[in-house]
């Protein structure tokens, strides 16, 4: 809240405005007032509004959001990180985008599968309302098509690992290009964007291979030789659960021809919780080991870390830094919270331990 | 008020080790009831204040650019207090706790948060926060028991200067807000001592003289400037404003401590303190003010102080809600939960500043039992591991 956002515009009169208009609304910023009636405006922290959510199968939905007027766009394959509010708290979780390029203005929409014991997918999908605003970053990735497209392509994907490539194949820049695309989906009904796929091989724009897998089992990418026999000279583009990219990647490397194959991983980082870890203070670049009981501000201070603290007793949140990613568990009552980078997580030093490897911001 | 270990009535002398300890179980418990509800609703609230403040605030103001007509004058200086009232109580005071610091929402964090107050934040949380709650109510380690310029408590010595206190109370009621800073700084001792040599006391004090200047600027020169041929009736609205503001915030945290009932305690007694002495510490130590919702709110909910101290980073909308299960606790564990309404309470505190403003009549009381009833036990660590 204090006046430490630049301003729109730098050394020129809106400047210098802007700085007036500071000195009258302290100690807040002028946004904090103008995010009261314009969340969505030029210049505002980046946001949008959830228009509408239309259901796509039984447990994935489509969400239409307006962006705000600072939005750069996107380029197809690409995802979006999400600020959703859940239970009054602040999750942030990344989502291809679905919707084929537009101008900026216009809105783009990502679609969220529900994962089981998903916090914010099963939020978006079943609960959340038109007209929510939520936490945007620009657009990010490469998982995405070369300036040239290729003239024959191979798209791998699964379950939710459809969305980056829907939005690849709606954006109409492989209108000339040969492609094909495995999809597997535990049913036909549970394909997501399912009609729409079997409308575009009906119409002959791409070749559709629709695997069932709860009736015909997990795809063996072994198999490909027989569904896509020349897949290797194919520019592939693979996306879906961990399994099937380490498969494909194997079988890829195996036959020479890693460099034709690109994977989007969803959840490149998977936190799993345990009795103590590694903690690395970033800035100070030091890294200790630290048990389960030990207080992370012990930890670095033993280990010469300049620590903020105070009560050291979980009262005062003199001692709270930023966890860039990692888990911690609070020593008061055994409650875990982890985080990955941009999930802008920050913990009482004083009362958590490391709960695996960790990564404080000091 | 003596310090509890020298009273011939200790009041907690009936309790036994096991017992606090259980009763420190059970308040962690509701403690804990409380977080794993924490949501929609908590979040809604608060967002629901700020905004109703900011609006509030803004309206005042402009309705101050033509204070000139008297009653925009009322009506403006009317919604500018009561906007300065929230902005510091219920908003900036709780945020600055924490309380909301679970939502992860970094606009609404208290490590990003500034207030409207002379006294920067980060100085007011340290004093406040890791002072105050920590040593709340033990003489000569809470320097809130009296500010640094009163001697509220019998076991303070009295000194001629003392005299003068009910005109020092009253100054500090009108510009309170400038007493949190100097009292944040320190600054009588480290004038008295030869601290303000101190490179990081100098760094401090610019911090405080930056804020009073862009406080200033903002209430008595923009603002008037803006209102053009109102100057002075917007400059005398503000002044109003804040003093009012100061006047209700100082009588607010005066029945948080001070009245008649609440306890105080010696230094030695917090040696080894386990997390059920705290508890007992905070209950005994604090008062609460009874009355209406809005006036809760208003006074940042610190009317539900017993609440506040044992738990100073829940969400303050939920001391309400449990304050009838504290008070229940209280009762089965045979502690005194001091509560009144605002002018019973702010009377009785007014009227130990005007008695200790003269020494004790007579010598306290011998020491009684120790607090500490496991002081044969090895001391056990506040926080469990």
């Amino acid at each position: 809240m204090t006046a430490t956002v630049p301003p729109p515009g730098t050394r020129s009169f809106r400047h210098r405005l802007w700085r007036l208009a500071e000195t009258v609304t302290t100690p807040v910023l002028p946004s904090d007032y103008l995010d009261l009636i314009a969340p969505l405006r030029a210049g505002a922290d980046l946001r949008g509004r959830i228009l509408a959510v239309h259901p796509e199968t039984r447990d994935a939905a489509t969400l239409l959001i307006q962006p705000g007027r600072g939005w750069r766009g996107h380029v197809p394959g690409q995802y979006v990180r999400l600020g959703v509010d859940v239970d009054g708290v602040r999750q942030w979780r990344a989502y291809s985008v679905t919707s084929a390029p537009g101008r900026r203005t216009e809105p783009i929409s990502v679609t969220v599968k529900a994962i089981p014991d998903g916090v914010v997918s099963n939020h978006l999908v079943r609960r959340v309302r038109p007209n929510t605003i939520v936490q945007l970053d620009q657009a990010r990735g490469d998982f995405v098509l070369p300036e040239r497209v290729p003239s024959r392509v191979l798209f791998l994907t699964a379950g939710s690992g459809i969305t980056p490539v829907a939005g690849m194949l709606r954006s109409g820049a492989l209108a000339g290009s040969d492609v094909v695309l495995v999809h597997s989906a535990p049913t036909a009904a549970d394909a997501v964007f399912g009609a729409e796929l079997r409308g575009l091989a009906e119409r002959g724009d791409i070749r559709l291979v629709e695997r069932h897998t709860e009736v015909d089992g997990l795809l063996d990418v072994a198999e490909l030789d027989t569904l896509v026999p020349d897949h290797l000279e194919r520019q592939t583009w693979a996306c879906g659960p961990l399994g099937l990219l380490d498969a494909a990647e194997a079988h890829w490397s195996a036959r020479g021809h890693a460099a034709r194959l690109h994977t989007e991983r969803f959840r490149p980082t998977v936190i799993t919780a345990g009795d103590g870890g590694t903690v690395t203070f970033t800035r100070s670049s030091v890294t200790v080991a630290a048990t389960g009981a030990t207080p992370l501000l012990d930890a670095g201070e033993n280990a010469g870390v300049l620590m903020p603290s105070g009560c050291r007793m979980g009262i005062c949140f003199g001692c709270v830094l930023p966890l860039r990613q990692g888990a911690v568990r609070d020593l008061r009552n055994g409650q875990l919270t982890t985080a990955l980078p941009g999930d802008g997580v920050r913990v009482q030093t004083c009362v958590s331990a490391a709960a695996g490897p960790c990564e404080l911001e000091i | 008020m003596t310090v509890i270990q020298k009273k011939a009535d200790n009041p907690i002398a009936h309790l036994t080790a096991e017992d606090i300890e259980t009763l420190g179980k059970e308040l962690d418990a509701i403690r804990e009831r409380v977080i794993a509800s924490r949501g929609e609703r908590d979040a809604a609230y608060i967002r629901k204040v700020i905004s109703t403040q900011r609006k509030l605030e803004i309206g005042s103001r402009v309705v101050l650019l033509f204070s000139l007509f008297p009653p925009a004058w009322i009506v403006g200086t009317a919604g500018l207090s009561v906007a300065k009232i929230l902005e510091n109580m219920e908003i900036g005071h709780n945020v600055l706790h924490g309380q909301w610091d679970w939502m992860r929402d970094p606009k609404i964090h208290s490590t990003s948060w500034e207030w409207d107050h002379v006294a920067p934040a980060d100085q007011w949380k340290q004093s406040h926060n890791e002072l105050h709650h920590r040593y709340t109510n033990v003489v000569g380690k809470d320097n809130d028991l009296g500010y640094g310029i009163m001697r509220v408590d019998e076991d303070q010595p009295w000194h001629p200067a003392h005299l003068g206190q009910p005109f020092y109370n009253f100054l500090n009621a009108c510009f309170f807000e400038y007493g949190i800073a100097a009292y944040d700084l320190d600054l009588g001792n480290k004038l008295k001592n030869g601290g303000h040599k101190d490179p990081e006391f100098r760094r401090r004090v610019r911090a405080v003289g930056r804020k009073i200047r862009r406080q200033f600027l903002k209430d008595y020169l923009l603002f008037p400037l803006l209102s053009g041929p109102s100057f002075l009736h917007t400059l005398a609205a503000n002044f109003t404003a804040n003093l009012i503001r100061n006047l209700w915030s100082h009588s607010v945290i005066m029945c948080g401590h001070f009245p008649e009932g609440v306890e105080t305690f010696e230094k030695t007694s917090i040696e080894g303190e386990t997390r059920g002495e705290w508890y007992v510490r905070q209950m005994l130590g604090s008062a609460n003010i009874s009355g209406s919702r809005l006036m809760h709110i208003m006074t940042g909910n610190l009317s539900f102080q017993i609440e506040h101290h044992l738990f100073p980073d829940l969400p303050s909308n939920r001391y309400q809600e449990i304050a009838p299960e504290i008070r229940a606790l209280f009762d089965r564990y045979g502690l005194k939960y001091t509560t009144g309404s605002l002018p019973r309470q702010v009377f009785s505190a007014w009227r130990k500043v005007f008695r200790l403003a003269l020494p004790n009549r007579r010598q306290p009381a011998t020491p009684a039992a120790p607090l500490d009833n496991s002081a044969n036990q090895p001391p056990r660590e506040l926080v469990a591991a």
